[in-house]
């Protein structure tokens, strides 16, 4: 039996004025997911959002959480709570009477309100906090009152709109692993805007990556990273080194890219592109390894040969900076073209391997370069 | 052109939750509030046109009743009057206003917030009890009051410097706040004086406040009938006191006309005032 | 911020023409009054300070108490009509497009620069038996009276004006038309500052317009309501010249009632007395403010 989504977006878009913040969007989302819209600033995700939630109307297209359609149901009688980016909890309420705003709208009286705010507070860990006002609490025990005070009302769909934007790095790691698990204990279905990629990569089920307010790719986490579907997600998540080429080859088992600034590009599998197409060739710093010339291990005669398994490039280092677990070079191929490299500092001597203008070989796996259309 | 009949082509977009301006009792509401407040106004300058005595039904334009208001000496001795003690009034406040706000804003000395207290006094305290103040203060010291004019207006200049200048202080020291101490640094250090630090950095950052100030100042002065009452002699008639003692006889069209002049006077630098100081304002920008 | 200690000269040459003006023509005069207040009429011209509490004692009689309670009612129905009137005002230009603000602010704000004296004039106007209030009213009377045999009524006889001036609605509708810039003011600067989204997460937690003003926005912008009301309040309450001109005979304010003792009765002692009972009220209004102030900005 296939499930219902619990939240269907159909050919959604929002103009304001002349601004096209989304973009005829349809997705779909599955009950007890955790899903993310992750995106630069401005690309429509916390529109899309509040959309769901009801503080924007949609210009064209239909929204429907749990089957219904929601053109006509305020804000006040939607199914859903939202997790706002500043929290806002209610400055002149106590912890427990935030917790308890919506219960008290809604008509829940007094012990079973009191217990309830109780679970709730214990749920994000602040019990014994219900009679602090909010300007005795951390940044982070804010955000926990929103959470709970959401979570109180047992929403279908819990709507989070940048919700570690405002927390310090550390505190950050922490509650993403929280969040995750705060969701698998409560089974609500989790939406969550993000402009940060690691947020989103550690946190979600699924990702859509949206840009200019379409919906540039929507995948797991693994999936986004590993097969961008085009230079923005490529870009976007993660660090990339783009090359632009000509498909010259293109057979089920395996592809060559001819770029001009890395040379033949050689690929494992087919990309089932038009021949003789301007496509691009992305690959991750990560995934290049580095030598000193002359002695690496899988090369033997030059590029060109095509070994199996590997591509390879020559170039020299040109700058290079130490990042503690990893160190990036900056290296300038032949071509003049510049490429990126990570390489782990696996040792404690590593970095003092290359130096600046080494001489430096390169090759990488030929299933690790991705050929992008768009 | 085509894009404005697409847009009205597709239909108002429905109202968003916090569109409250877009709810239509609000816009009624609004609307009806600003009738409420331009309506008396309107109707005064619309019937200081009107070709009859009588002032209740149109009869036709007609430009007499300015020349007769133009032409009443009186009215327009007090007319200058009210712009002369304006203008001295605007003048002194400015200086000592702002002396008070750099004053304030710059030091910490005992006992502030008691000088602060007594600098917004004079804002805060009933006209009536001002005014009662000065004609006993004035009449007390044996004010002078057959000097010449204008001389004879001295009297009422201080008093309305003395309500004024707080008003500038209030205005320049909000601005004041929105100024960065360490643009004040970067002058010394680039070798400017405290002087030279002062004139070329911190008085141009004041600049809109002064402004803001000085165009409260003069309309605080224009429009102020209590005090000037306690404090105006047979011959120190001001335009307000003029007016009152108009419109106790009876409502003239001729009165219509001096009061459209005045709201003329008032809309035009009124206007003067925010042009220039948004000039200012976006000329002082980058704080 | 520096100490007055690091520059003597600079902190005396800033803020002694300020003072030394503030001290000359304003401390001083009100120590004077507030010296009558405690004297006696010994001829026409003189007054002894004899520190008699006599002046206050003849405040507490009916008449004039009865008058200070008319004032305090009066203002205290301006305010209630003022906020009434303004807070949807204020609420419709806080959710204005950005680019109507500035127009809504000068449209609130540009009856306030016009002279006092012209505004009430033109209530006059409007007002008056002969008024365009009862033109309207009696245009409307008399083409619904024409309609009223249509529908099988009797024809209601001639209109008679109403007296619309000279009583103290009068004062009130003065009084209104007066201060409502007074109030819309603060509470826009109030609602202005508030987190839109505290509004939004009331509405999204169930409740709704209504329930989020009165649980939410309200004690939100309460240090706003509240100076609206005082910027409101004092001045309504010391009020002299919409009483005077637009009250009548029974509608006398308190400041009516000091300016007679100045300028007619020349009963100086008095009238310093019945000032300084009105700057006492002023004090306790501003001083809850700033109570009301302190108790926000311990919330925050």
């Amino acid at each position: 039996m296939a499930e219902n989504p619990i939240i269907e977006i159909r050919n959604v878009c929002k103009r304001f004025g002349q601004v096209t913040a989304v973009d005829n969007v349809s997705l779909n989302i599955m009950p007890g997911e955790f899903f993310v819209l992750l995106g630069p600033s401005g690309c429509g995700k916390t529109t899309l959002l509040r959309m769901i939630a009801g503080f924007e109307l949609p210009t064209e297209g239909q929204i429907l959480i749990d089957g219904q359609d929601m053109a006509r149901v305020p804000p006040n009688k939607r199914p859903v709570n939202m997790v706002f980016q500043s929290y806002a909890v209610f400055p002149h309420m106590s912890v427990a009477d935030n917790v308890g705003y919506g219960l008290k709208i809604a008509g829940v009286g007094g012990a079973e309100r009191e217990s309830r705010v109780r679970e709730a507070l214990e749920l994000v860990k602040l019990d014994g906090f219900g009679a602090r006002k909010p300007n005795q609490l951390s940044g982070g025990q804010r955000q926990r009152v929103a959470l709970a005070r959401s979570l109180v009302m047992r929403p279908k769909v819990l709507l989070l709109d940048e919700p570690l934007s405002a927390l310090d790095a550390k505190l950050r790691a922490q509650m993403q692993f929280e969040l995750a698990d705060l969701q698998d204990q409560v089974g609500i279905t989790f939406i969550t805007v993000t402009h940060d990629q690691d947020e989103a990569l550690s946190m979600a089920g699924r990702i859509a990556v949206m840009n200019k307010g379409e919906v540039a790719q929507l995948a797991s986490p693994s999936d986004l990273y590993e097969f961008p579907a085009n230079r923005f997600v490529a870009d976007f998540v993660g660090s990339v080194n783009l090359f632009e080429g000509k498909l010259t080859l293109d057979e089920p088992d395996r592809a060559a890219v001819d770029c001009p600034g890395l040379g033949k590009v050689y690929l494992n599998h087919g990309v089932t592109g038009p021949h003789g197409a301007d496509v691009w060739v992305a690959i991750r710093p990560e995934k290049i390894q580095l030598h000193v010339p002359g002695e690496g291990k899988a090369i033997r005669g030059a590029a060109e040969d095509a070994p199996e398994g590997h591509n390879f490039a020559r170039g020299t280092i040109k700058g290079m900076s130490y990042l503690g677990d990893i160190t990036l070079f900056e290296i300038r191929l032949e071509s003049g073209a510049m490429l990126r490299v990570s390489r782990p500092n696996m040792s404690r001597r590593d970095q003092e391997d290359f130096t600046w203008d080494d001489k430096v070989s390169m090759h990488w796996r030929a299933d690790s370069p991705v050929v992008l259309l768009s | 052109m085509i894009a404005l009949f697409a847009r009205f082509g597709r239909g108002r977009t429905p109202v968003a939750p916090l569109e409250y301006t877009r709810r239509w009792w609000m816009r009624g509401w609004v609307g009806l509030v600003l009738l409420f407040l331009y309506l008396p106004l309107i109707t005064l300058i619309a019937f200081s046109f009107n070709d009859s005595r009588r002032n209740i039904v149109w009869r036709g334009f007609t430009l007499d009743y300015y020349d007769k208001a133009l032409n009443n000496t009186s009215l327009m001795e007090a007319l200058l009057n009210s712009l002369t003690i304006a203008a001295l009034a605007t003048a002194v406040s400015v200086v000592l206003g702002s002396l008070a706000a750099l004053w304030l804003w710059r030091f910490r000395f005992p006992f502030k917030a008691g000088a602060e207290g007594v600098m917004a006094l004079p804002i805060v305290v009933p006209e009536i009890c001002m005014g009662v103040a000065m004609l006993v203060f004035f009449a007390r010291i044996g004010f002078p009051t057959d000097l010449v004019w204008p001389f004879n207006l001295g009297a009422i200049t201080i008093a309305h410097i003395t309500f004024c200048f707080p008003f500038v202080t209030m205005v320049v020291r909000s601005r004041l706040t929105s100024f960065n101490r360490e643009e004040e640094e970067a002058a010394k250090d680039l070798g400017a004086s405290e002087w030279q630090a002062l004139r070329d950095v911190l008085i141009p950052h004041m600049m809109p406040g002064i402004v803001a100030g000085a165009l409260l100042a003069f309309t605080l002065s224009l429009d102020d009938f209590v005090i000037t009452f306690f404090t105006s002699g047979p011959n120190t008639i001001t335009f307000p006191v003029k007016i009152y003692s108009m419109v106790r006889f009876s409502v003239t069209p001729e009165v219509n006309a001096a009061s459209a002049m005045v709201i003329a006077i008032t809309v035009i630098l009124t206007t003067v005032a925010l042009k220039l100081q948004s000039r200012s304002g976006i000329s002082a920008q980058g704080h | 911020m520096e100490s007055w200690r690091n520059a003597k000269a600079l902190f005396a040459g800033v803020g002694f023409p300020p003072a030394a003006w503030l001290l000359v023509f304003f401390v001083v005069p009100l120590g004077v009054v507030w010296l009558y207040s405690f004297g006696t009429n010994t001829s026409l011209t003189e007054i002894e300070i004899s520190g008699t509490f006599s002046n206050y004692a003849r405040a507490l009689d009916p008449l004039y108490l009865g008058i200070l309670w008319k004032s305090v009612l009066v203002a205290a129905a301006t305010t209630v009509i003022c906020i009434v009137v303004g807070f949807p005002v204020a609420l419709a230009i806080v959710f204005a497009p950005d680019r109507w603000k500035p127009w809504m602010l000068l449209a609130i704000m540009l009856p306030f620069w016009t002279n006092l004296l012209i505004r009430t004039y033109a209530l006059i106007a409007v007002l008056r038996r002969e008024g365009y209030a009862n033109q309207a009213i009696g245009w409307l009377h008399d083409s619904l009276g024409a309609l009223a045999p249509l529908v099988g009524l009797p024809q209601p006889g001639a209109y008679e004006p109403m007296e619309l001036l000279y009583n103290n609605f009068a004062v009130i509708f003065g009084l209104v038309y007066v201060h409502l810039p007074f109030m819309v003011l603060p509470l826009y600067a109030a609602l202005d500052k508030l987190d839109k989204s505290l509004i939004e997460a009331s509405l999204d937690l169930g409740a709704g317009h209504l329930r989020t003003l009165l649980l939410i926005v309200a004690p939100l912008a309460a240090p706003g309501i509240v100076s609206g009301v005082i910027i409101t309040f004092v001045p309504a309450l010391g009020a002299y010249l919409t009483p005077d001109l637009l009250g009548g005979p029974d509608s006398q304010m308190i400041a009516n009632v000091i300016e007679r003792q100045f300028k007619r009765a020349n009963d100086w002692p008095f009238g310093a007395a019945l000032s300084f009972i009105l700057m006492y009220a002023t004090f306790i209004a501003i001083a809850f403010q700033a109570m009301k102030n302190r108790q926000a900005e311990a919330r925050q």
